[in-house]
């Protein structure tokens, strides 16, 4: 039973004849009553898909919006078993929104990948990303998934050419995350023509729904976006809101300010009636 | 695992030394290493890039490094002959150089115009800065702001030589966030730059290029050892921080099984303590910088930040190819704290008329214990991998001492 929460998260879409929005947010920033609130309040406002970022010290392909998402999460002793139990918590009152996991390899090596992979099945977690876990290292992840209904998601950029496409695609599952710039997070923006070459072959060659992401922060990018691919993925934009709440002293304002984006974007979003060519 | 008198053999077609090492970074970066490997396994059967290597060796690095018989230091110790490989009077002042040479050789051949590189003690920005200025590549060295304080010498060197110095203030401003800043700089800039790591770490095939080009330590001691001793010696031992410069030294040694393998870790303030940066004997397996490695970190699996005296070892990580040699047996990991290293600091440069680095002179601190179990007859190399001139302010400071 692959994906099943995602696969019925695209047909949807599908049948709506538009693209979804990937919100993402990491877990216990600033604290994680604060992070479940703002998971409600995404998920309320239109984000079809939801990643719940794992803080980690070193997070070599983050830029700083997202490192410091990260130290303010560590910060408040946030760990991994912390953001499984979130998205448990989260998952008890809402039986249809994807979950995906994305963080660092190493916490997820210590916790070991089998009892990681059973205590986020536990939780209702549909997947992960993790991103120092390229194909060629992933076995252990993939092994323990493939008894679980758990989708190993890959990343695909700009430098990746059709012949490595074919090693990403192999067992990857859920959708393929397009990095629209080579960088890190939280960037300047790719201007979707640029990439649509890109996103077409790794549809093609992945068979997976694919979603954009990197340097997309406002309803406009996201539509442009929403033209070429199958998802559009927003997170530094996201996480400045948990920045600015916990800055002013009222986290209150990280779920009112993710919520109100997500709406935005996800209006931007469904404005756009994707062309034939990239259903 | 079969392993026997096959030492030489690792990493695998993975990058695996046994279980350690492989290729753990974002996809975005992927393309550039399976690259970098396929250029460095035609670089390597390239007796054109040996023929360069070995010319600028001789004649800009100064090599082959001496080997010398620390007379007054060994009748100290009253046990084996100590003798040091001084690779300190290298061009630069540390072993840095014979990496740099061929990672910056490697970059030309790629058509790679820009040159980062990450840096601790500042003895690889050091390096990496003056062969960037040798073959006229611009330069951008990350160093943690920590370590811009402690090593303004160095930092000013660097400027000298023409590189631009990004001091990085994530994390604790050390080594690590150095190298995670450089990583973030290589992923935005994949066309034009070429990554100079200065350990034998990283994503593979870093570990076995940067072996390769330090082995020259470990090839000139061999041959130096033999002709003076008409020997191979029992014991060689070298300082651990990414664990470059132990490795130059260890491989080339490494099927000679009678030839024991030492490594020195620093041990900050006690491994007890937890403020210390032996990654071997205080941390476990884990993920981090490309490899998999011994590592500092928590239960949770964060990374913990080091702590030593010596800027060049305070990292939380150590080459994959050392943490295969711990777990085979093959090579001995020792400690030494900050204190241990002040005293052999000390004891060398009265006793041998040499200043070492704070780095080697953890290596110095086990020399004595070493050379005493070897005996009277036996044959010990360390490796004095650095000249401590860019530390004796650091070390007036930890003396209380005013300049």
């Amino acid at each position: 039973m692959p994906v099943s929460r995602i696969t019925a998260r695209f047909d949807k879409a599908k049948a709506e004849n538009r693209a979804v929005l990937v919100a993402y947010l990491m877990a216990g920033d600033p604290d994680l009553e604060t992070s479940y609130e703002a998971l409600c309040a995404l998920r309320d406002n239109g984000a079809d898909i939801i990643e719940l970022g794992a803080p980690f010290t070193d997070p070599m392909a983050d830029g700083p919006a997202i490192q410091k998402a990260g130290l303010r999460s560590l910060a408040a002793g946030t760990t991994l078993k912390d953001t499984l139990a979130l998205a448990k918590r989260f998952r008890e009152d809402d039986p249809d929104t994807p979950l995906i996991l994305m963080g660092y390899a190493n916490p997820v090596h210590l916790m070991g990948y089998e009892t990681f992979a059973e205590a986020a099945s536990q939780a209702g977690v549909d997947g992960s990303i993790i991103v120092d876990l390229p194909p060629e290292e992933d076995a252990p992840l993939r092994a323990a998934y493939a008894t679980r209904d758990l989708a190993v998601i890959r990343m695909a950029t700009p430098t990746t050419t059709e012949s490595r496409m074919k090693t990403v695609a192999e067992n990857a599952s859920g959708f393929v995350y397009y990095v629209a710039i080579a960088g890190i997070t939280g960037a300047g923006s790719a201007d979707p023509e640029d990439i649509r070459e890109g996103v077409d072959m790794a549809r093609r060659v992945s068979g997976l729904p694919v979603c954009v992401g990197f340097g997309v922060k406002n309803g406009e990018q996201a539509a442009a976006m929403a033209h070429i691919a199958d998802g559009v993925v927003v997170g530094s934009a996201f996480v400045d809101n948990a920045k600015t709440a916990q800055e002013s002293g009222d986290l209150g304002l990280a779920a009112s300010g993710m919520g109100r984006l997500a709406k935005e974007l996800s209006e931007a979003i469904r404005s756009v009636r994707l062309e034939p060519s990239a259903t | 695992m079969s392993i026997q008198n096959t030492w030489d053999q690792w990493p695998d077609e993975h990058g695996r030394f046994g279980d350690f090492g492989g290729r753990y970074v974002a996809e975005t970066l992927m393309p550039l290493i399976l690259d970098l490997e396929t250029e460095y396994r035609a670089a390597k059967e390239d007796p054109a890039f040996a023929a360069e290597m070995d010319d600028l060796w001789k004649h800009y690095v100064g090599r082959p490094s001496p080997l010398y018989f620390a007379e007054r230091l060994s009748e100290h110790h009253g046990g084996a002959k100590i003798y040091f490989k001084r690779d300190e009077l290298n061009h630069t002042g540390a072993h840095k150089i014979n990496n740099c040479l061929g990672q910056i050789l490697l970059a030309k051949r790629m058509g790679k115009t820009r040159i980062i590189a990450e840096t601790g003690a500042g003895q690889h920005g050091v390096a990496t800065a003056t062969v960037c200025a040798r073959f006229g590549l611009p330069c951008v060295v990350f160093m943690g702001e920590t370590d811009v304080e402690r090593q303004k010498p160095n930092v000013f060197r660097m400027k000298l030589l023409g590189a631009e110095i990004v001091p990085v203030s994530s994390g604790t401003g050390t080594l690590k966030d150095a190298m995670n800043e450089a990583l973030r700089d290589w992923v935005t800039n994949v066309d034009s730059t070429f990554y100079c790591i200065g350990t034998a770490a990283g994503p593979h095939p870093y570990p076995e290029l940067v072996r390769d080009f330090q082995s020259v330590i470990g090839r000139e001691a061999r041959e130096q050892i033999q002709e003076r001793e008409g020997r191979l010696p029992d014991a060689v031992m070298a300082c651990i921080g990414g664990g470059s410069n132990a490795i130059g030294l260890f491989h080339p040694f490494i099927e000679d099984e009678n030839v024991r393998l030492i490594g020195v870790e620093a041990a900050g303030h006690g491994v007890e303590t937890g403020e210390h940066a032996a990654a071997l004997n205080g941390g476990l397996p884990g993920i981090l910088h490309g490899n998999k490695t011994y590592l500092l970190q928590s239960e949770d699996g964060q990374i913990i930040d080091a702590h030593s005296i010596s800027a060049g070892l305070d990292y939380p990580g150590i080459g994959p190819e050392h943490a295969f040699l711990r777990d085979t047996g093959r090579a001995e990991y020792l400690t030494c704290t900050d204190q241990e290293a002040l005293d052999a600091f000390q004891l060398c440069t009265r006793l041998e008329g040499i200043i070492p680095a704070l780095e080697p002179a953890h290596a110095l601190a086990r020399v004595g214990e070493v050379a005493n179990d070897l005996g009277p007859d036996g044959l010990l190399i360390m490796n004095l991998c650095g000249r401590g001139d860019k530390d004796v302010f650091s070390v007036a400071e930890a003396l209380g001492v005013e300049i």
